[in-house]
């Protein structure tokens, strides 16, 4: 049977129904409406579906919902808005790093995360942060110049 | 200027919505009472089906409906037609097989659909899937492209023993091997193109929905043309009036040619949905996308260039083996067969002659990706050059210049095909190697084998048609109307999944019609607001959308014309429109094109009897295909102990045409790059060839690049406006991927040369090249 979980995502409190071992991403998209997050792979291969609990970027696809539980969840939805876009949101856009645009919730949501834990990295670190984001529209190098400004912009 | 024109960096107005997770894909789109559609697939590459007992599947919980392929031929249900025909070396028509969505009592490819099962959850339906009992009797198969154009291969089909589709030949064999005969130097090599997966970041999806108020379908699911597949599912699959189908193809992220092709799943969803009166959605999971999906690529070409004493190309031979896969995918045999001109290239080689022999194999059929058949053929002609290039002892820069089309013989008809409009080659490739720092090349290699490693720099000038084909360009259609506010809605035929088509609009709209960005709104990817459209494929966007937009635009002006001068009071061929007002010439009486829109809806301000309105509708054929062209230069630093090849540098100068916004244009470069290296130093579909299984069937086994992977490339444009077209655009879409095979594999061959090696085919992943070193090291190897 289903369990009552209680999730926080995005700063607010949601109680869903739902077997301990569902991928977070399922419940995230089809209990809660927030479709930022995209499966890609299901195989946490890709980086599409990542998230930000408690501060580490975690692939919502292979993560159970039940772990999730008490935690503090961020998904893309909470970072910024069209008014007051999040620094990175906002470097994405001025590096124009962004084509179909599915694979780069992950590639936010990955680089947000290593900035909160380290707002200057190294290229090397950012490439090794990425390791696991795919992107087959091939933004990469503007990804990692969009990575580099937002980590300035953050420091400041 | 206006900051929405042609030719500004405007950055994209997509970004705001697909930046903050707002993007609306296929899967983001839920509907009430949908239920999940999961695809039993065949776990052999070719085997009879003996019976299919799908019972207990049936009665399992949640489970709605089970679909086999003896339904859908009870049920009527037509295959998926082969755009393309070509003949048999006798003359006799290409077989196309019957391309259904379910198999009936043969499979031919691992992954094939089998059974189709509904249930309430997609959980339930592979459940059910578990308990479907098929009698299989396993058949020897063929998966490798030479060996199925092997004598004694398995035939795919029995009907084509030899696994021949067609044969195809273009050119004068004549004068070809006339030429060969007087030539002073022949190269000749073989050359493999593998396999590889499209992959894009969201696999395909589906959601088929039939209205039982009045027996229409719609689907939503993400592709590149959905007028086009309107009228295959329609007319093939279906039979039913187009009208009585609605295609929405609502944000996709990313087709790259692949998702123009018709799949099963499109026809599958939509069966279902009027079985059950429920919607019904199937989303591939990636292991399936790799099984399930169309591949590309793939083919074995035999090349010989001959030359004359001073280098001069007399003559082209190329003789490819193109694998078509078990079935024709739509568009299949047009990438093995109507691309083939790009193997002139941009040099002056007056007489070539190629023969394309597409085969069957019990593996995915294969489609048009980035590229479609032009990076093959530049990979032919740009590799063979080097090559020649090596025999004869001449710099292979030195060698495509003393061969290169000069600007003043345009309009030039090449040796095959094409007649291109424009171009500055020899320029377009001093500026790339003036920007490489080609002179530096030396010194690089030198510090780089100091440090232990292998260094090798190429070089590829390659040209493509787009917007083709090449005897009468496909149209597109575009509508403008205005509203009484003022505000004008553009709808058109193209479809964007990457490419930024919202920006480009708006800045055709700056451009023509003065009109400010944020009173254009875009519509397109949806049948029934959208009336007519090709869509978007073959770096055609740009140059067909833009002059479609350009012919509905001037119906626009000629309308606003007459009720400006009628406002004016003013004779209508006394008004001129510029920069978004119409003016009385030689006054200062004016009136902007946003009143004008306004005053359409008003009858009082209207010249008495004129329709109400101001809205207008064009499908533009342009007078001819545009060839992009450019020059790529690579550098790659191989470490011979562990096989790893690196892109050190990557340069390129293309020339598009007129630049709609280089922001745009270089994305749309740096990512055909990327899946060019992708190709040639990563990507690989490999299948075990006694048991035709697919072996690269997740992101584990098959290399698509990462951030790590590549450099940053260096983009600078040429610009040299087509003649072809109104907005003197050629296209950007592919031009990367065309060239960048090449490049990357001239340097990664240039880096192995000192070790002997002659050719070294893609792709050079690290345990390929590792191999190929050690071997050439063993003594005497």
């Amino acid at each position: 049977m289903a369990d009552a979980i209680e999730l926080t995502v995005n700063g607010a409190r949601h109680q869903v129904r739902a077997q301990d071992d569902t991928p977070l991403l399922y419940v995230l998209r089809n209990d809660l409406e927030l479709n930022g997050a995209k499966f890609g792979c299901g195989l946490g291969q890709c980086g599409a579906c990542t998230v930000i609990i408690d501060g580490e970027a975690v692939r919502s696809c292979s993560f159970p919902v039940a772990l999730a539980a008490g935690k503090q969840i961020t998904t893309i939805e909470g970072l910024g808005t069209i008014d007051k876009p999040h620094p990175v949101q906002k470097a994405f856009i001025d590096e124009q790093a962004a084509q179909c645009g599915y694979c780069i919730n992950g590639m936010i949501m990955t680089a947000t995360a290593l900035l909160q834990r380290n707002p200057q990295p190294g290229d090397s670190q950012v490439r090794q942060a990425l390791a696991g984001n795919l992107c087959r529209c091939g933004t990469h190098a503007r990804i990692l110049r969009a990575i580099a400004r937002a980590g300035k912009e953050m420091a400041q | 200027m206006r900051e929405f024109d042609l030719g500004r960096a405007v950055p994209r107005t997509e970004d705001l919505k697909l930046l903050r997770g707002r993007g609306r894909y296929t899967d983001d789109i839920v509907l009430a009472r949908q239920c999940h559609l999961h695809v039993l697939r065949s776990p052999h590459a070719a085997a009879r089906i003996r019976a299919i007992d799908t019972t207990t599947a049936a009665g399992a919980p949640g489970v709605l409906l089970v679909l086999t392929g003896a339904d859908a031929a009870r049920d009527g249900l037509g295959t998926f037609a082969s755009r393309v025909q070509r003949k048999r070396a006798d003359g006799s028509a290409n077989f196309v097989p019957p391309y259904g969505m379910l198999a009936l009592d043969r499979v031919h490819h691992v992954g094939q659909p089998v059974v189709a099962i509904v249930a309430e959850s997609i959980a339930q339906a592979k459940d059910a899937a578990e308990m479907v009992e098929i009698g299989w009797e396993t058949l020897p198969s063929v998966t490798d492209t030479a060996a199925a154009a092997a004598d004694g291969a398995p035939a795919v089909w029995d009907e084509v023993p030899d696994n021949v589709c067609f044969v195809h030949s273009v050119g004068d064999k004549a004068a070809v091997d006339a030429a060969f005969n007087g030539a002073t130097h022949v190269a000749k090599e073989r050359f493999r193109i593998n396999r590889v997966a499209v992959n894009p970041l969201e696999g395909r999806t589906a959601l088929g929905v039939y209205d039982t108020s009045d027996g229409r379908y719609t689907l939503y699911a993400g592709l590149q043309s959905p007028h086009v597949m309107r009228l295959e599912l329609a007319s093939n699959v279906f039979k039913l009036p187009a009208n009585q189908l609605r295609l929405i193809s609502p944000d996709v992220g990313g087709g790259f040619g692949m998702k123009g092709s018709a799949h099963p799943e499109l026809g599958l969803v939509l069966w279902a949905a009027n079985k059950l009166e429920r919607p019904v959605k199937w989303i591939a999971e990636r292991s399936e996308s790799f099984v399930a999906d169309h591949h590309a690529r793939d083919n074995v070409s035999t090349v010989e260039l001959a030359l004359d004493r001073d280098g001069k190309f007399l003559a082209l031979r190329v003789a490819t083996i193109a694998n078509l896969g078990a079935y024709l995918a739509s568009m299949g045999v047009h990438v093995a067969t109507n691309n083939l001109g790009g193997l002139a290239g941009t040099y002056t080689t007056p007489a070539i002659h190629v023969t394309v022999t597409g085969i069957f194999s019990n593996t995915n059929p294969t489609c048009p990706y980035r590229g479609a058949g032009r990076p093959e053929a530049s990979y032919c002609i740009e590799r063979i050059i080097d090559i020649a290039a090596r025999e004869i002892g001449v710099d292979p820069v030195e060698l495509r210049r003393r061969n290169m089309i000069p600007p003043k013989a345009m309009p030039y008809k090449t040796g095959l095909t094409f007649t291109y409009d424009s171009g500055e080659f020899e320029k377009t490739m001093d500026m790339a190697l003036e920007r490489a720092d080609w002179a530096g090349v030396a010194a690089r290699r030198q510090a780089a084998m100091a440090r232990g490693k292998l260094y090798g720099a190429g070089v590829a000038s390659v040209i493509e048609i787009a917007g083709g084909p090449a005897d009468i360009p496909l149209e597109e259609a575009v509508e403008i109307r205005f509203d009484a506010t003022g505000n004008a809605t553009v709808l058109a035929g193209t479809h964007s999944h990457g490419q930024g088509h919202e920006t480009m609009y708006r800045q055709f709209a700056g451009h023509i019609l003065g009109l400010a960005p944020e009173r254009m709104r875009l519509v397109y990817g949806d049948t029934d607001l959208v009336f007519h459209g090709r869509g978007t494929f073959g770096s055609r966007s740009a140059s067909a959308g833009g002059a479609a937009f350009l012919g509905a635009a001037k119906k626009i002006i000629e309308k606003g014309k007459l009720i400006a001068g009628h406002l004016l009071e003013a004779s209508a061929l006394d008004i001129e429109f510029a920069d978004g007002r119409f003016a009385v010439a030689g006054t200062d009486r004016s009136i902007d094109l946003i009143e004008v829109a306004k005053s359409s809806f008003l009858a009082a301000r209207l010249p008495r009897g004129m329709e109400l309105g101001l809205d207008a509708k064009a499908v533009v054929t342009p007078p001819g295909p545009t060839f992009p062209n450019g020059c790529h230069v690579c550098e790659v630093e191989i470490d011979p102990d562990s096989g790893v090849a690196k892109i050190a540098r990557y340069t390129v100068v293309d020339d598009v045409g007129r630049v709609v916004n280089p922001l745009l244009l270089k994305g749309q470069i740096h990512g055909g790059i990327a899946q060019g290296a992708g190709q040639a130093l990563l990507e690989n579909m490999v299948y075990d060839p006694d048991s035709g299984q697919l072996l690269t069937g997740s992101f584990m086994d098959y290399g698509l690049p990462r951030a790590d992977d590549l450099p940053s490339f260096e983009v600078t444009s040429n610009e040299v406006p087509s003649k072809n077209n109104p907005l003197g655009i050629k296209g950007a879409g592919e031009a990367g991927t065309v060239g960048a095979l090449s490049a990357v594999m001239n340097a990664v061959n240039d880096a192995l040369a000192p070790l002997g090696i002659r050719h070294f085919d893609m792709p050079a992943t690290p345990e390929r090249l590792w191999r190929a070193i050690r071997d050439a090291r063993k003594p005497g190897g």
